[in-house]
Order: structure tokens, then C-alpha cells, then sequence
């Protein structure tokens, strides 16, 4: 067992849930109020130093009465410790988390392919917007458990949504790279990027 | 030519004239110029665009029939070739690339995903292009070999070769989208989405 989880529970006490070994990783349980601090005290803490956050995911398991889980696996790599945090969030409560992207830039893209997933919330997040399938998107979140495999809609509406689907609508200014050109852009242009524009951009409106 | 009416030999030698219809000469020379000189828009998004360039490279150099050059531009090119599997996503990118060409264009389908959708029968892949475009050519595979291909390629030409200026009806329109926005009536696009739709009416036993 990792002895972050101690330190942890001598920490924060009852926020710290059960904890478990699995193929040689811990699997800490932490209640999702504390998430945000929990995981800022496992990055800043001198000798915990998780500094890497690997991947943010989340399971739904086929046993309809057992919660939803967010998982977040950290490491450090000076350490070169695993550590693997969950937080439980009922099905039929509010799926929603604290963001971790105030910690982990790189949370950004990893948040927003499990909301696009699995529609869970990250309360405080820049662009929560789906990543993987289009913007309008409309059949719901695929790898919940009761998506059916082959999607909600006829297959002809499918087509016929996919076609009416407008691509540079995928993209937001920042990832078009462009932002610092916008100024110098043809105004058909400026339009086209104003109708698909979802993402924040510094400095306009 | 096989529509040749008359050949004379003068004098002895081979034949040195011949008689033929003119639209028949003018669909020769036309279609022969067309089929052998195919200029090539490659629209690779799986491991069958692995199988393409091998097609395209030395062993095998599908320049020599014709496709010299490829065109990485849809402006400048005359057949698609779809090879890999096509997401819901891809649907309007390629939609557009088609749109974009200059008619006459063909396209072909390379491999069993983007025929049918193969494996990936769920809900984020198109169950086939040609509820997208129109296909002339199905290369069936996974991936297929580039002989493959190449077979695909001369069963273009031969398609090709049989088309007519004077006849429109051998000629393939356009296919511009429909109000609704699909090429196809969406009864059918759900018919050829089935599981083995494309063939046969035939359901996965389990």
C-alpha cells in the first residue's frame, strides 16, 4: 500500500474514503468536495510531489447500483510513485466534479473527452465541450451504459446530421492557431470563425 | 476499338484506313485519354492508406496505369479513393472533398470499412461512403493487397471505357444532395446500414 494514503488520511481525515490494492496500485476513494484539495496537497506537498497527472477518466460498471467513478491517476515522477484518486458521484445525482485544470494544464483536453463521454460536469473548466464527437452532437455520451451500441438515432438520421454538421465548426480560434492573425483575416472569414467560435479568446468582447 | 465498322487494306499492306461512327471515335479517344491518365485524390485514414502508398510506391507504382501523379488537391483530381474507415465526423469533410472536384470524377472504396463499415458497426462510423458519395468501384479487404487496388483501378478503367459522351445514361450524375440534406432515400441508407447490409439480408447471430 502506497503510505501517501496515510498521510493523506492524517490529513484530511474523513474526505478520504477506503482505500485499496489493485495489480500493485493504490486506489485511494476521496470524496468529490475535497477532490480539488486533495489533489493540490498530493502536487505541493515536499515529500509527495505527484507532479504528473497521467490520465483523468472515469468507469461506469454494468451493476446499476454501484456509482459512477472520475479517476484520476497521478505520478511522480521524481518519486516514481503511482497513485491512483477516485471520486464516487451517484447516477442519478449530479454528475459533476471540480475541475483539475487550475492544477494540471494538461487536464484541459482529458476533461473534455470524459464529459464528452460520459457527461460528467467539471465545475470550473474553461472549454468543457465535447472533443472526440461534433458540437452538435445529439445522441447523448457513448460509453454510458445505456447507450445503445449502435446510437440512438436511425442510421439515415445519423447521415443526415453528420452531412448538415459544419467542420470548421469543430475547432475554436485557439486551436485554429490563428488568434494572433484574427486581425488580419477576410471579414468572410472573421464570420465563418465568429459561428464556430465556442472557445475564450484573450483579449476579445 | 471494338466498335469498328470497316477496315481496308490498300495495296497489300495492313489495313491503313478504317470506318467507324464518329461518337464512337470520339468516345474512344476521349474515354481512352480519361481511364489512362487518372489523376488520383487519396482520402487515407486508416491502415488501408498503408496498403495505397505501398500501391503507389516502386513494386507495385500504380503510375503505370496511368496515375502518374497524385492530386492533394480535390480541385485538380478525377477519382476519390476512400481508403480506411470513415466516422460520422469525416462524413462532411469528405462530402466536401467530392463536392470540390471537377466532373467526370470516380471514386472508389478501398477495404471492407469504408464498403460497409466492417467491424466497426456501432455508433460513431458511416456504414459505408456510399451512403455519402457515390462509389464506382468496391475493393474488398482488410486491408486489401495492393494487387488488390490495382484490380480495383483496371475494373475503373474498364467502367470508364464504356462510358459515353452522347449517352447520358451511361453517364453517372452528379448526385447533389437532396432538400433533407442525404443523397440516398433514408430507407435505403438504413437497409444498406444493416449489418451486411450491402450484400445480403443477413443478421449477425448473436
Amino acid at each position: 500500500m502506497n503510505p501517501s494514503v496515510d498521510a493523506l488520511r492524517a490529513t484530511f481525515g474523513s474526505a478520504i474514503g477506503r482505500a485499496l490494492e489493485s495489480c500493485g496500485d493504490t486506489i485511494v476513494y476521496v470524496r468529490g468536495d475535497a477532490l480539488l484539495q486533495v489533489l493540490a496537497w498530493l502536487r505541493d506537498t515536499p515529500d509527495q510531489r505527484y507532479d504528473y497527472l497521467v490520465d483523468v477518466t472515469a468507469v461506469e460498471y454494468r451493476d446499476r447500483e454501484r456509482p459512477l467513478e472520475v479517476v484520476y491517476s497521478v505520478r511522480s515522477l521524481e518519486r516514481r510513485v503511482d497513485l491512483r484518486v477516485k471520486v464516487e458521484l451517484d447516477p442519478e445525482g449530479d454528475l459533476a466534479v471540480d475541475s483539475v485544470v487550475p492544477l494540471w494544464r494538461g487536464a484541459d483536453w482529458l476533461e473534455r473527452e470524459t464529459f464528452d463521454m460520459f457527461g460528467i460536469t467539471f465545475r470550473g473548466h474553461p472549454d468543457l465541450r465535447r472533443i472526440l464527437m461534433w458540437e452538435t452532437y445529439a445522441e447523448g455520451y457513448p460509453l454510458r451504459k445505456d447507450f445503445p451500441l449502435r446510437g440512438r438515432f436511425s442510421r439515415a438520421e445519423q447521415v443526415r446530421q453528420a452531412l448538415a454538421a459544419n467542420p470548421e465548426a469543430h475547432y475554436s480560434m485557439e486551436e485554429l492557431s490563428i488568434a494572433e492573425a484574427y486581425g488580419e483575416l477576410a471579414p468572410e472569414m472573421k464570420e465563418r470563425l465568429r459561428r464556430g467560435e465556442r472557445g475564450k479568446l484573450a483579449g476579445s468582447e | 476499338m471494338k466498335r469498328v465498322v470497316e477496315t481496308k487494306e490498300v495495296a497489300g499492306q495492313n489495313p491503313n484506313y478504317l470506318l467507324a461512327k464518329f461518337q464512337d471515335l470520339v468516345d474512344w479517344a476521349v474515354n481512352s485519354s480519361r481511364a489512362n491518365s487518372l489523376w488520383p485524390m487519396p482520402f487515407g485514414t486508416a491502415c488501408c492508406a498503408i496498403e495505397f502508398m505501398a500501391t503507389a510506391a516502386s513494386r507495385f507504382d500504380f503510375a503505370r496505369f496511368g496515375m502518374e501523379r497524385q492530386a492533394y488537391s480535390p480541385r485538380q483530381a478525377d477519382v476519390l479513393i476512400c481508403a480506411g474507415r470513415l466516422p460520422f465526423k469525416l462524413a462532411p469533410v469528405i462530402r466536401r472533398i467530392y463536392d470540390q472536384m471537377p466532373q467526370p470524377k470516380w471514386v472508389i472504396s478501398m477495404g471492407a470499412c469504408a464498403s460497409t463499415g466492417g467491424i466497426f458497426d456501432n455508433y460513431a462510423m458511416v456504414q459505408g461512403i456510399d451512403t455519402i458519395v457515390p462509389v464506382d468501384v468496391y475493393v474488398p479487404g482488410c486491408p486489401p493487397r495492393p494487387e488488390g487496388l490495382l484490380y480495383g483501378i483496371l475494373l475503373l478503367h474498364k467502367k470508364i471505357k464504356g462510358e459515353s459522351l452522347f449517352d447520358r445514361v451511361r453517364r453517372r450524375d452528379e448526385q447533389p444532395l437532396d432538400d433533407r440534406g442525404l443523397r440516398l432515400p433514408p430507407e435505403t441508407i438504413d437497409e444498406i446500414s444493416e449489418p451486411f447490409g450491402n450484400s445480403v439480408h443477413q443478421f449477425r447471430s448473436a
